[in-house]
């Protein structure tokens, strides 16, 4: 999975932060392209995908980083 | 004050109240002896029993009261997974039972068991057919809740029940959420409930075992509580219990229609007036007094601990309000938002006032917390 354009990094950072960046700064990358959230809370595990299905952006997927955590990839829809 | 957190605990009913103090000053000698006094404690005790199974829809001798609501489903679950360890150690439960199912659930896992959850809609209404297929030659018991504790959602209970009884399965419910509330669903072989939340004392729970269900206590053998459950009987809280329970449902249609019309005003008006809110469960399968929401960008202990400030007693999934920092296992399992979650739970007597008081304060309230966290995510 690559990364975005644009990366995130909310590690450390507890819900709803790392959703509240992600909503801040989408509009950084170009229509269609990816952003990428680094996050570590579980929170964000279940949040970030259930983000994009209210607000229509596009979860494209999550991989696992070290030494804990994910990398979020989403899509921008509009 | 307006306190709706009923699903935490239901405010004791006047009728409990007055049978638990009647009970503590003439039903406290021991049940078990054969002098005048005790027999009054043991006729107390049994028409207890006999009250509460009738609302149940069991027989007497098929109900016995534990010490909680939680002692009701890991005697409920572990009782039938060790009289049925010939047919075999497999347990199936849904992925949205109350963390006493899953907890017990380890339990028979940590005995040989092995352990299958079933997975929910977005609505966390668990699909009967995916239900059925997880269950299998070997399984010893099955557990589904009658609805679910945090967003509301009635599990098809009866449907789950037609193909357990197929498979040869016994299914434990947890009804905890549902007794007093609204009726129960048939063709359960063990049902478990907590009187706290119908407006009984705490430190009651009950357990119905249908005749023909096979179980074997995974307690230390005692003669007391009709021999399945240990312990000198609480009497005088059996009784307040079934008091509360034989109010509770002489009232249960008009009130629980009352409150239900109170949860769709909640479901339909917080959308409308708060942004980024997603209001949470089945909006038809539902319990009628519990609505859940999840407000976008807003901290949930904030939340909750701003609506106390302005009168408002709510509970939340959120993981900064667990002592685990994990977020609920129930909105996980449903893949909803799971940050600034509010559950409101109606009591019995909520006024249509404290709704509407309650629908006026929150959009200002989801809007200072939002104002407050602007930004938070580039100043880093």
């Amino acid at each position: 999975m690559n990364s975005g354009s644009v990366t995130i990094d909310a590690l450390g950072r507890k819900c709803p932060i790392p959703i509240i960046m992600l909503a801040e700064r989408i509009n950084e990358v170009p229509l269609g392209a990816v952003i990428t959230v680094l996050a570590d809370d579980p929170a964000a595990y279940t949040d970030i995908p259930a983000w994009c299905r209210l607000k229509s952006h596009q979860f494209v997927g999550s991989l696992e980083i070290k030494p804990r955590g994910w990398a979020f990839n989403v899509r921008r829809s509009y | 004050m307006a306190y709706f957190d009923a699903a935490s605990t239901e405010p004791p009913h006047p009728s409990a109240r007055d049978a638990l103090i009647e009970a503590l000053g003439s039903a406290w000698a021991d049940p078990a002896r054969l002098y005048g006094m005790a027999r009054r404690s043991r006729m107390l005790l049994d028409r207890a029993r006999a009250d509460v199974a009738a609302e149940l829809g069991a027989r007497p001798d098929e109900v016995f009261f534990t010490t909680s609501g939680t002692q009701a489903v890991q005697l409920g679950l572990l009782g039938v997974f060790r009289a049925r360890r010939r047919a075999g150690r497999h347990v199936v439960v849904s992925r949205v039972e109350h963390s006493s199912v899953l907890h017990a659930a380890r339990a028979a896992e940590a005995e040989g068991g092995e352990v299958t959850e079933v997975g929910v809609s977005r609505t966390g209404r668990v699909d009967p057919a995916e239900f059925a297929a997880a269950l299998r030659p070997d399984t010893a018991v099955a557990c589904l809740q009658s609805a679910n504790h945090e967003v509301g959602t009635v599990q098809p209970v009866e449907e789950v029940a037609a193909a357990c009884r197929e498979a040869g399965v016994p299914l434990l419910v947890d009804a905890a959420q549902t007794i007093g509330r609204a009726p129960l669903p048939g063709g359960w072989s063990a049902l478990a409930g907590s009187a706290h939340k119908w407006g009984g004392p705490a430190g009651v729970g009950v357990l119905a075992v249908r005749k023909g269900t096979r179980w074997r206590s995974p307690l230390p053998e005692d003669e007391r509580g009709y021999g399945r459950v240990p312990g000198f009987e609480n009497v005088a809280g059996a009784a307040a219990a079934a008091a509360a329970l034989r109010a509770r449902a002489a009232e249960m249609a008009a009130e629980s229609a009352r409150l239900s019309a109170l949860v769709d005003r909640i479901r339909a008006e917080i959308p409308a007036r708060v942004p980024d809110v997603e209001v949470q469960g089945d909006p038809v399968h539902r319990l009628p007094h519990l609505v859940t929401f999840s407000c976008l960008y807003v901290n949930g202990e904030a939340l909750l601990t701003e609506l106390d400030r302005e009168g408002f007693q709510v509970s939340s999934g959120s993981s900064c309000t667990a002592s685990t920092l994990q977020p609920s296992h129930v909105l996980e399992a449903m893949g909803v938002i799971t940050h600034g979650n509010v559950r409101v739970s109606l009591p019995r007597g909520t006024p249509a006032e404290a709704v509407e008081r309650f629908l006026d304060v929150v959009p200002g309230v989801v809007g200072r917390l939002r104002e407050s966290m602007r930004g938070s995510g580039v100043s880093g």
